[in-house]
């Protein structure tokens, strides 16, 4: 019988099973970030265990709230620094150095196929990109793998969401995943893992797969993966180019992490992009999906672009396209933050950052910012925000407010009009 | 190994979400117990704030809520603010990962009933309180209403969480064995 790349990995890394259902795995790396580790790094020192597993394997950035908002915050990223420094961990990026920690690290090349990674931050599926195994957990979980370089997890089972069709133009991987999560719901993959196959995953960059992988959290999921190729090896050549003789070696290397053709799946969604519009989000929770044309004319207060979903250096270029020689619509606030600083000094040596003055936006440091309404553009009561981050949640960028999220496309669309619009009704 | 049950409080919605239950404003704290008043703080049940009376909210042990309790952030702060509360059982039709994961971690219980039990336990009349037996995977739930019967509930517990439970947790156990 086949594997699924997922159950590979898990085979791979295997320490113990205590019980049928439970496998307790090796971890390749973990990551950290100034929200959930400090309370693990004090239980850690509480109890007599202030020790890391392997510091070549932790990597650890403050990224939520940077620079520091106020003595709190402070506070967590000086436990953080002090940590870091004690334990000698080198790949630890404070101010100047930092951002969003799921755009960071895969630009710095920390992970790779075949990988186990955790971090107490639920976004972690992301690095499943590059066809890891990638799963978000909590503080308890994390302090365990800072510890002793292991984490519990059930026996995985796999949904197959296979991809098909042709993109129109201004769709993109966005809004296939709200299309995936609007048809599965926000539990339809609860302790399952998604696998995005087929032609139009194979075709997307790794920026895009990773937009795909971000959100396999918000249907329920452990962790989305896609089968590492030939654009993954490119795209960590760079880093890998020491290990392999040439790039073909390394896609053939990669081969190892695909899943079986006689893999067995949970069961298989199969998803025709060919038709899809432009999605958006109109509640409060990330399954309450439409096409965006259904929403058109609803006004908005502020459009932010950015997070670990959309700050990417292509997701920039898609809203540049449509800014380019436009302004933001009067009395709308518009905020971008790049999510690292190389995405940053691309941005500005494009004439991106340009754009996005010129239309008038803030344009904010690499940070979380108020993807998750901690600073740097909490919204009011009753205020409207067209988002690129991936949580709509009541409350989520501020009380009171509410989230619409979408592309970045949509989101350069609706700043320039004030109402939410189409992409592809703007023209150029 | 700890007794878990006591007074219970039902939230009748699905898809609560730990930006609900604890919002991120409060994750600058650093300790547990800077979290205590501000359990369900963001909470909407039916469109309205949740708002229960301090009084019912002390002595509640016990929560019941429907499907995909916890999703959404993995922030752990959302299972320590029932702990800090002295609210030691969750009961619900199904949780997300991360949030049952984060309760069994920190040795409380997330139980998980059928949607035909957790109905049954909604409709109870007068005040809700649960007695867990962790022997015999039993819930009970009584009410201080007359002519309220008792509700028996039969529940499964993965082998390993309930180890965890009675090792008081995940790190404890993990240091022992690994
Ligand atoms: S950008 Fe938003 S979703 Fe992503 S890690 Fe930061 S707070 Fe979480």
């Amino acid at each position: 019988m086949g594997k699924t790349l997922t159950e590979k990995i898990f085979a791979a890394h295997l320490r113990d099973q205590p019980t049928e259902d439970n496998m307790i795995l090796d971890l390749d790396v973990v990551m950290c970030h100034e929200i959930t580790t400090p309370i693990a790094i004090m239980d850690l020192m509480e109890k007599g265990m202030d020790k890391v597993f392997d510091t070549t394997k932790i990597k650890a950035v403050i990224d939520h709230v940077t620079p520091a908002k106020d003595s709190k915050t402070a506070m967590q990223g000086k436990i953080m620094r002090d940590w870091a420094r004690r334990h000698d961990i080198k790949d630890f990026f404070d101010i100047g150095d930092n951002g969003v920690c799921h755009a960071l690290f895969p630009e710095k090349g920390f992970v790779r196929p075949g990988y186990t990674v955790i971090m107490g931050d639920s976004h972690t599926c992301t690095h499943g990109a590059f066809g890891a195994f990638a799963a978000g957990v909590g503080t308890t979980d994390l302090e365990v793998g800072i510890y002793k370089g292991v984490c519990s997890f059930r026996v995985p089972k796999t949904i197959r969401v296979n991809i098909t069709g042709a993109l129109q133009p201004r769709v993109t991987a966005k809004d296939i995943i709200l299309a995936i999560i609007g048809k599965i719901s926000v539990n339809g993959a609860t302790d399952k893992i998604l696998e995005f196959v087929g032609p139009v995953v194979d075709s997307l960059s790794m920026a895009g797969r990773m937009t795909l992988c971000n959100m396999a959290v918000e249907a329920g999921a452990t962790c989305g993966v896609c089968m590492p190729d030939r654009t993954t090896a490119l795209y960590l050549w760079p880093f890998i180019s020491a290990d392999y003789p040439s790039l073909d070696a390394a896609v053939e290397d990669y081969r190892r992490w695909h899943s079986d053709p006689d893999a067995v799946y949970d069961r298989t969604l199969d998803v025709d992009v060919s038709e899809l519009a432009p999605q958006c989000t109109f509640a409060y929770k990330p399954d309450q999906v439409k096409n965006i044309g259904e929403l058109a004319g609803t006004p908005v207060d502020q459009v932010y672009i950015g997070s670990c979903t959309n700050g990417r250096i292509e997701d920039l270029r898609d809203a540049a396209t449509i800014l380019q020689g436009r302004r933001l619509a009067p009395g709308v606030r518009g905020i971008v933050t790049p999510a690292t600083p190389l995405i940053y000094r691309m941005a500005l040596e494009e004439g991106i950052i340009a754009t996005f003055l010129a239309a008038g936006f803030c344009v904010l440091n690499p940070t979380c910012g108020a993807c998750l309404g901690m600073s740097c553009g909490v919204l009011a009561p009753g205020e409207v925000c067209a988002s690129t981050t991936n949580r709509n949640f009541n409350g989520r960028m501020g009380k009171g407010g509410m989230v619409h999220l979408m592309s970045p496309f949509s989101a350069a669309a609706t700043a320039v009009t004030g109402v939410i619009t189409d992409p592809r009704d703007i023209n150029n | 190994m700890k007794q878990f049950g006591g007074p219970a409080i039902l939230l009748d919605r699905s898809d609560i979400n730990t930006d609900e239950i604890i919002p991120a404003k409060y994750l600058t704290e650093i300790t547990k117990t800077a979290l205590k008043p501000h359990l369900l703080e963001d909470l909407l049940l039916d469109g309205k704030p949740f708002a229960p009376p301090a009084e019912t909210l002390a002595k509640t042990r016990v929560v019941i809520t429907r499907a995909n309790f916890g999703c959404g952030s993995s922030r752990e702060h959302a299972v320590w603010v029932f702990e800090v509360n002295d609210i030691n059982v969750i009961v619900a039709e199904s949780f997300a990962r991360i949030f049952r994961q984060n309760m069994f971690n920190c040795g409380i219980l997330a139980v998980e009933l059928d949607k035909a039990q957790i109905d049954a336990l909604f409709a109870m009349k007068g005040n809700v309180s649960v007695a867990i037996d962790l022997q015999r995977d039993l819930l009970t739930a009584t009410s201080d209403s007359p002519g309220q019967a008792a509700v028996q509930c039969s529940f499964a517990l993965n082998p390993f969480d309930k180890k965890l439970v009675a090792a008081g947790g995940w790190l404890t156990y993990a240091d022992s064995a690994y």
